[in-house]
């Protein structure tokens, strides 16, 4: 008879479970997440910097490319020109034959195509890109959260004390956006280094503006809202009614705030590592091999740009369809319309 | 006949569901629909509360729906079916032979434009009158409808009229095409009761001067009994009764419309409302006679409050909401608070409380409460204070928080000053307190949006009964309801003031509902007690000339002559 009221968050996952592109949505995304995590517990894809097929080795479906010589130079008839009567080293050639025999030398054999084709160095697109997501999935979705996290937190300090509270962080605001974003990045990564740590914090702490104006704003206007002041009335402490009551009406904003900024910072990455201030020369990242796609597209080996596209263009989707069915599996008011 | 609906039923397309179209039904039930007539030089009144579809009738006359409306059935205007005529002729029309005055001035009229663009805009278009023509015919019907400086006015924006002020502008431009048929709904329900009363004689002298007819849309029986010729009650969507006032106020048919009639507090009326679909044990409940030695709950000593309001760049300046109000609050008793708006009235009620930003402006005097001056008391000292003085906002639709079920609004105040030993306890408690106002325990898992407004209202009240309070400050309560629900919310107040002792803080803009609830009444203009005094002498012997102003702008109701 007595049901206990359930949270927020039960209630939210309940209405999320009815909506189908959103639960497919969700199962892409942690499909992403447990592929980031396999990869990084080097479980799948450890291998990815092994030559294991020739250079530019093309897809599997599209078969072996034409061997070189077909085209090249026409291999000359008969057999070779004695030079021994002119050549000073010829006497050695028998002895070092045979002492080389005695050698025991193994050329891995080179397959001619791969799955997803091979890059420059014979290396694995698939796996390539198995990595790369470990970087770009981290790199977005922790540069994302950080930059929320932090939008999220001056912002209702600003919206919701004001004052002298709002007018100084107005100014922090200012500031920060006063500094054109991209040379603001270059100031962060001169100091911060390489690495995927940095680059989170670079993108996080650089990218927070957009999201603090945002919440600001609806602070702003909820703060005086009278279930607000009916909370303040109840005895309800400034964090719970910032936190506990404002939050959950704004939380709209931000997801869909968050699943923009994935996107976004996912493409900034792209373009550190572009100029150098990104990931580590021995790390991959989508962004690595978009940078090494345009050189290659000239000389129509696509598969690598498409392998990138693809996986990226199937997280940033599934991670916006997912904070999407999030938002209304949020707001009980689009609980009819269902 | 100037104007004959017919049979009229429209639907709203809601959204889609395996390829059937959803539609919800606003006006007509099944097969029912709604028919109704406007005579010439008449005032066809349609009254009916909310969601009883009378604004969705009156504006499909012109097609002024939303694109997801259907409309079937017949209007006919001069005989001419509107259903049927294409959109230029429609527009044709609009302003021209149908002109409309609707509830909110502020939100009719373009802030960006002058008021003489906007009032010259009709006779431009549809009497091809010059800019120059048209703007001092625009002067002369803003002097008609009563505007002070209506040359002046006409470079004014909408922002620098009052409400009023606005309300008469949208008049005359209605009026500016001298229109067969005007369109009024509900033209005062925003506007403060002198303003009201103000803007109900001028339309009633505009129709007499231009023989023009009306349809004027309300909810208030009493402005209805005093302006129209004929009344149209509606309910859900149909019409429940027609017919002359006379005979719809003095020998109403229907038992809603007699429902209607009773339900409203008058100046006279008993202590009792009867209420629309209330319980009948309800009725029999005599009310206990108040002791007037009961123990001092609440005492105010010149309770200030002012705004800091910018000035300049860097200066600011007080502006004095509240200057000075003093009262003393026995338990079980109530003290109205009185005034129409800007007066400080529910400034007054926040201050009590302390729910004013604390860097919005000083606040004065003393608040007694318990042996503690509630003004000078820190944060920490505060909290068992809020406990014990409750509030209930006005608007139960922005008062409850959207995202948190009833129970976790219920469990939350209780939660905070931990009352009762666990959440099961206090779940427990809040259940007893929904039954207790009226909902059932299926309550505790809905949302607010799924309740209509007085049951919000309710689970609000019970929200402020979870902490056992000794005061509630009632911030008008009821305003937003309609009458019936208004009847039930303030039966179930009274109630609870025999069975609990409590005292309230009763701050309304309307003198009848005061006069039902209040022991003493308080009237407030400008920030300013005016009057003072026990509720039947400020009713009967009204000793300031204000509040005998606001005392005859209350609509009467039909008066026969």
């Amino acid at each position: 008879m007595r049901a206990p009221t359930e949270g927020i968050w039960a209630a939210a996952w309940r209405r999320l479970r009815r909506d189908k592109v959103g639960m497919a949505a969700l199962a892409v995304v942690l499909l992403f997440l447990l592929m980031v995590g396999l990869a990084s517990a080097g479980l799948i894809a450890s291998d990815w910097q092994q030559e294991r097929g020739v250079s530019y080795a093309p897809p599997t479906f599209m078969g072996p490319a034409e061997r070189d010589e077909a085209n090249g130079l026409p291999v000359p008839k008969g057999p070779n020109v004695d030079l021994g009567d002119i050549d000073p080293l010829a006497p050695q050639y028998k002895a070092w034959a045979e002492r080389a025999a005695t050698y025991e030398h193994a050329e891995a054999e080179k397959a001619t195509t791969l799955p997803f084709g091979a890059d420059l160095q014979g290396r694995d697109v698939l796996a390539k890109a198995v990595q790369g997501a470990k970087v770009s999935v981290l790199v977005g979705v922790l540069a994302a959260v950080v930059a929320t996290i932090i939008g999220t937190v001056l912002g209702a300090l600003a919206g919701f004390f004001g004052g002298k509270v709002g007018d100084l962080l107005e100014w922090v605001y200012n500031v920060f956006t006063s500094i054109p974003g991209i040379l603001l990045i270059f100031a962060f990564a001169a100091v911060a280094g390489r690495g995927t740590q940095s680059v989170v914090l670079i993108l996080g702490f650089a990218g927070w503006t957009g999201i603090y104006r945002l919440v600001r704003a609806e602070f702003l206007k909820h703060s005086v809202r009278e279930y607000v002041r009916a909370a303040e009335a109840i005895g309800a402490s400034t964090t719970s009614r910032m936190f506990r009551h404002i939050l959950p009406n704004i939380s709209h904003v931000l997801l869909v705030q968050l699943s923009v900024h994935v996107v976004g910072f996912i493409k900034a990455e792209v373009i550190l590592s572009y100029l150098g201030l990104g990931v580590a020369v021995d790390e991959v990242s989508w962004g690595t091999m978009l940078a090494e796609a345009q050189t290659e597209l000239i000389q129509g080996y696509w598969w690598q740009l498409a392998a990138a596209t693809l996986f990226m263009a199937v997280f940033v989707t599934a991670f916006s369809l997912f904070t999407d069915a999030l938002r209304d599996a949020l707001d009980p008011k689009l609980r009819g319309l269902e | 006949m100037l104007l004959s609906i017919q049979d009229l039923h429209v639907a709203f397309r809601v959204g889609k569901e395996q390829g059937t179209v959803i539609r919800t039904e606003a006006v007509g039930r099944g097969e029912v629909g709604v028919s109704l007539d406007v005579p010439e030089n008449t005032t066809v009144a349609l009254v009916g509360e909310s969601g009883s579809g009378k604004s969705v009738t009156a504006m499909s006359v012109l097609n002024l729906l939303p694109d997801n409306a259907e409309r079937r059935g017949r209007i006919a205007f001069q005989g001419r079916d509107l259903l049927q005529a294409s959109l230029s002729e429609l527009q044709a029309l609009r302003g021209r032979d149908i002109a409309c005055v609707f509830q909110d001035p502020m939100s009719s009229l373009n802030p960006v434009f002058t008021v003489g663009r906007q009032v010259s805009e009709p006779l431009r278009k549809h009497l091809g009158l010059s800019a120059r023509q048209a703007l001092a015919r625009a002067e002369a019907l803003l002097e008609e409808v009563g505007l002070p400086e209506p040359k002046r006015r006409l470079s004014n924006h909408p922002h620098e009229l009052s409400g009023g002020q606005q309300q008469r502008v949208m008049i005359a431009m209605a009026l500016a095409c001298e229109p067969k048929l005007l369109i009024a709904d509900e033209p005062t329900t925003a506007l403060d009761v002198t303003i009201q009363r103000q803007i109900l004689e001028l339309l009633a002298r505009l129709k007499e001067k231009h023989r023009m007819s009306m349809l004027f849309i309300s909810h208030d029986l009493g402005v209805v009994g005093e302006i129209a010729d004929e009344v149209v009650v509606m309910r859900h969507g149909t019409v429940r009764e027609r017919g002359p006032v006379a005979r719809i106020f003095c020998d109403p048919q229907d038992a809603y419309t007699r429902a209607l009639l009773a339900c409203r507090p008058s100046l006279q009326q008993g202590a009792r409302l009867m209420a629309i679909d209330d319980l009948p044990s309800a009725k029999a409940v005599t009310p206990l006679p108040k002791d007037p030695a009961a123990p001092v709950v609440l005492q105010v000593e010149g309770l200030t409050k002012s705004f800091w309001l910018r000035h300049g760049v860097f200066g600011r300046r007080e502006f004095k909401a509240v200057k000075g109000a003093s009262f003393t609050l026995r338990r079980g008793h109530t003290i109205g608070v009185v005034g129409e708006s800007g007066s400080g009235k529910t400034t007054m009620g926040l201050a009590l409380l302390r729910l004013h930003e604390p860097h919005s402006g000083p606040e004065g005097g003393r608040v007694t409460f318990d042996g503690h001056d509630l003004l000078t008391l820190s944060p920490r000292d505060m909290l068992p204070m809020r406990r014990r003085i409750q509030v209930v906002f006005q608007n139960p639709y922005a008062s409850l928080n959207p995202r948190f079920a009833i129970g976790r609004t219920l469990v939350e105040p209780m939660a905070i000053h931990h009352i009762g030993a666990s959440d099961a306890e206090r779940e427990d408690r809040a259940r007893a307190l929904l039954q207790r106002v009226g909902l059932d325990d299926s309550a505790m898992n809905k949302y607010p949006h799924e309740f209509s407004g007085g049951q919000r209202q309710r689970v609000a009240i019970a929200r402020c009964l979870t902490l056992n309070p000794d005061v509630l400050v009632l911030d008008e309560a009821v305003s937003a309801l309609d009458v019936s629900v208004q009847a039930q919310v303030l039966n179930l107040l009274k109630d609870l003031q025999d069975e609990l002792g409590l005292a309230y803080v009763f701050i309304s803009h309307d003198l009848a509902v005061v006069r039902f609830m209040a022991d003493e009444v308080m009237v407030m203009k400008d920030g300013d007690v005016v009057e003072q005094a026990p509720v039947s002498q400020v009713l009967h012997h009204p000793q300031q000339d204000y509040t005998r102003r606001l005392l005859a702008a209350i609509p009467r109701g039909y008066v026969p002559q």
